[in-house]
C-alpha cells in the first residue's frame, strides 16, 4: 500500500485516498472548436508514462480535495505532491529515478 | 526441422527408459539480420501470431522478439478463465472466435493445453445483477453463445460449495452459467504455441528488448533497434500488453492505454472440491481450482497506473473477504502466493487489433484484465491483419480509430468489469 502524502493533511495511506489519472489534461477552452483529432486526444488518449508520472488523486476520506502527484510508474516511489493549478514541479536530475 | 510428435504410445516409450531422450520444446534462436515479419512480445498472443503467420499465411522468415522469457508475462500471471459472454456481437464474436478454437487447441498444436469447459458461473447479487444478467443471457443467445440462467438452488447444486444462504451482505439470488467456458494451463498455451512455431521455423529470440523503431524514407518501418543488434523487419506486429505504450512510443504512436497492475493469488493445495469457475461482478471476485488442487482467485485491478508488476496487499484482503463470504469453509484455508502481472487498459474495456499510422506495424494490446480467454482467436485474428495488411472481419471493429468515431464497443458500460 502506498503512502501518500496529502499537501493538505499530511501522510496518509493509500485506502483514504482515490485515484483521478494523468494531471495536467485541461478541459477545452472552446469545446465548439474541437476538431474529432482534438477530442480524442482529450478525452481518451494517456502518456501511460513507464518512469516519472504526473497524476492526480483526491483525499476521498480525508479533506476530500484534489491535488497532483509526481510518482515514478517503474517503482511506485511518490517523488512529490502538490496542490492543483501548481505547475509540475521540476525535480532536476539528481532526483530523476535510475531507468 | 523435425519435432518428437506427442503421443500416449510416444509417453509410454519414454516412460520405460526412464525419460531420457525427449528434446528440447524449442531452439534457442540468435537474431537474423532481416526478417519478413516481425512479433514484439513473446506471450501467448504473440507466440500464438508468429504461429499463424507462419501456418496459415506463409510469410516467410518470422521472429519472436521478447524482452524476458516467454510466457513471463501476463501469460504467466492470469486466472486462466475462459469464456465469451460478452455483451455486444462485436465482442461476442471476437471472444466466441476464441472459444472455439480453444476446443481442439489441444490437437491441433500436438500440446495438451489442458482446456477444461468446466462452465463459468457469474452470480448475481442484487435486482439490477438479475436483470443484467438475464440481458446478457439473452444478447448471448442472440449472438449465438450459450448462456442460461440459473436460481440460487440450481447454482449450488452446480457448484456444491457456494453459499446461497440470504443472511449474507449480498445474497445469491441466481447466476449466469456459460457451459462451454472454463479455464486452460496457461504456461502450456505459451510452450505449445512456442514450439509448434518453432517447428515451422521461426525464431524465438529471448532476452532481446527493443529499443527503437526505425522508418525509411516514406515512414513506414525498416527495422528493429534490439539489445541484441539491429534486426532488420518488413512488417512488425506489437503484442507486448502491458508495455505496449512503452514500445509504441518508439514510433511515435499514441494509443488509448493506461497500465494498471492485476493481482491474483492461489492457496495451498487441497483435493477436488470446486467443480467450475465462479465470478461475482458486484463483490468483486473470481475463483476456480487448478489441477495441482490450488484455488485461484482473482479480482480487479490496483487503483492507480503502474508497471512494477506488483500491487497493495488490501486489494488481496478485499477480494477475499469477497470469497469468504461466498464459501465460508474456505476461511481456514492458508493462500500459498500471490503476485502481479500489468494490463493494457482501453476505455471502453474492447481490445484493440489494429493497423497503425505507421505502415507495416500493427499492433495488438488492450485486453486489459481478460486476455487470456482470448489467446488463440487473437493471435490468429493478428496474424491475418499483419499478413493481408487488412483486418479479419472479426477484429474489423477493433481499431484505434474507434474512439475517434465514436464507435465504443463499450464493454466497460456493460459491467464487464471483471475477468
Amino acid at each position: 500500500m502506498l503512502l501518500i502524502g496529502c499537501p493538505y493533511c499530511g501522510e496518509r495511506p493509500e485506502i483514504e485516498f482515490s485515484y483521478g489519472g494523468q494531471a495536467h489534461i485541461a478541459r477545452p477552452a472552446r469545446p465548439a472548436e474541437l476538431d474529432d483529432a482534438a477530442w480524442t486526444e482529450f478525452l481518451y488518449m494517456r502518456d501511460n508514462t513507464k518512469g516519472v508520472h504526473a497524476e492526480r488523486w483526491r483525499h476521498s476520506h480525508g479533506c476530500g480535495r484534489f491535488f497532483n502527484a509526481l510518482r515514478d510508474t517503474a517503482t511506485d516511489r511518490i517523488l512529490a505532491t502538490y496542490e492543483t493549478g501548481k505547475p509540475r514541479p521540476d525535480l532536476g536530475a539528481a532526483r530523476e529515478p535510475a531507468p | 526441422m523435425s519435432r518428437q510428435r506427442f503421443s500416449a504410445l510416444a509417453l509410454i516409450r519414454r516412460g520405460l527408459s526412464g525419460h531420457r531422450g525427449w528434446q528440447p520444446q524449442w531452439r534457442k534462436a540468435s537474431p537474423q539480420p532481416a526478417y519478413d515479419a516481425v512479433i514484439v512480445g513473446g506471450g501467448g498472443h504473440g507466440l500464438g501470431a508468429a504461429y499463424y503467420l507462419a501456418k496459415e499465411h506463409n510469410l516467410g522468415r518470422i521472429a519472436v522478439l521478447e524482452k524476458g522469457w516467454i510466457g513471463g508475462g501476463n501469460t504467466g500471471r492470469n486466472t486462466t478463465i475462459i469464456r465469451s459472454n460478452y455483451l455486444f456481437a462485436e465482442s461476442a464474436a471476437l471472444y466466441d472466435h476464441a472459444v472455439k478454437m480453444w476446443e481442439d487447441l489441444s490437437q491441433v498444436l500436438n500440446y495438451n493445453v489442458m482446456f477444461s469447459p468446466r462452465g463459468v458461473m457469474m452470480l448475481a447479487h442484487t435486482v439490477h445483477d438479475v436483470q443484467v444478467s438475464k440481458r446478457h443471457i439473452h444478447a448471448n443467445r442472440c449472438n449465438g453463445v450459450d448462456n442460461e440462467w440459473l436460481e440460487p438452488e440450481q447454482a449450488k447444486a452446480f457448484c456444491p460449495p457456494l453459499n446461497i444462504s440470504d443472511n449474507i451482505r449480498y445474497p445469491v439470488l441466481g447466476a449466469a452459467l456459460q457451459r462451454r467456458g472454463g479455464t486452460a494451463r496457461h504456461d502450456a498455451v505459451a510452450w505449445g504455441y512456442a514450439r509448434a512455431a518453432d517447428a515451422l521455423g521461426v525464431d524465438i529470440i529471448e532476452n532481446c528488448e527493443v529499443t527503437g523503431i526505425r522508418k525509411d524514407a516514406r515512414g513506414a518501418v525498416e527495422a528493429l533497434e534490439t539489445t541484441r543488434g539491429l534486426i532488420g523487419a518488413r512488417k512488425v506486429g506489437v503484442s507486448a500488453a502491458g508495455s505496449t505504450s512503452v514500445v509504441m512510443k518508439l514510433a511515435d504512436v499514441r494509443l488509448p492505454l493506461e497500465s494498471y497492475p492485476l493481482q491474483a493469488l492461489v492457496s495451498e493445495p487441497v483435493k477436488p472440491i470446486f467443480p467450475c469457475v465462479v465470478m461475482s461482478n458486484t463483490i468483486h471476485a473470481y475463483i476456480s481450482q487448478s489441477d495441482k488442487g490450488e484455488l485461484v482467485i482473482g479480482a480487479g485491478t490496483d487503483a492507480y497506473t503502474s508497471y512494477t508488476q506488483r500491487g497493495a496487499l488490501h486489494i488481496n484482503t478485499h477480494t477475499l473477504d469477497a470469497i469468504c463470504e461466498l464459501f465460508p469453509q474456505f476461511r481456514r484455508l492458508r493462500m500459498l502466493r500471490n503476485w502481479g502481472g500489468i494490463v493494457d487498459v482501453t476505455p471502453d474495456r474492447s481490445p484493440i487489433i489494429a493497423k497503425t499510422p505507421v505502415p507495416g506495424l500493427y499492433v495488438n494490446c488492450g485486453w486489459g484484465t481478460g486476455g487470456f480467454k482470448a489467446t488463440p482467436g487473437s493471435a490468429h485474428l493478428f496474424a491475418w491483419t499483419i499478413a493481408r495488411d487488412e483486418p479479419h472481419p472479426i477484429n474489423g471493429p477493433f481499431t484505434i480509430e474507434r474512439f475517434r468515431d465514436g464507435y465504443l464497443i463499450d464493454e466497460a458500460a456493460a459491467a464487464a468489469v471483471a475477468h
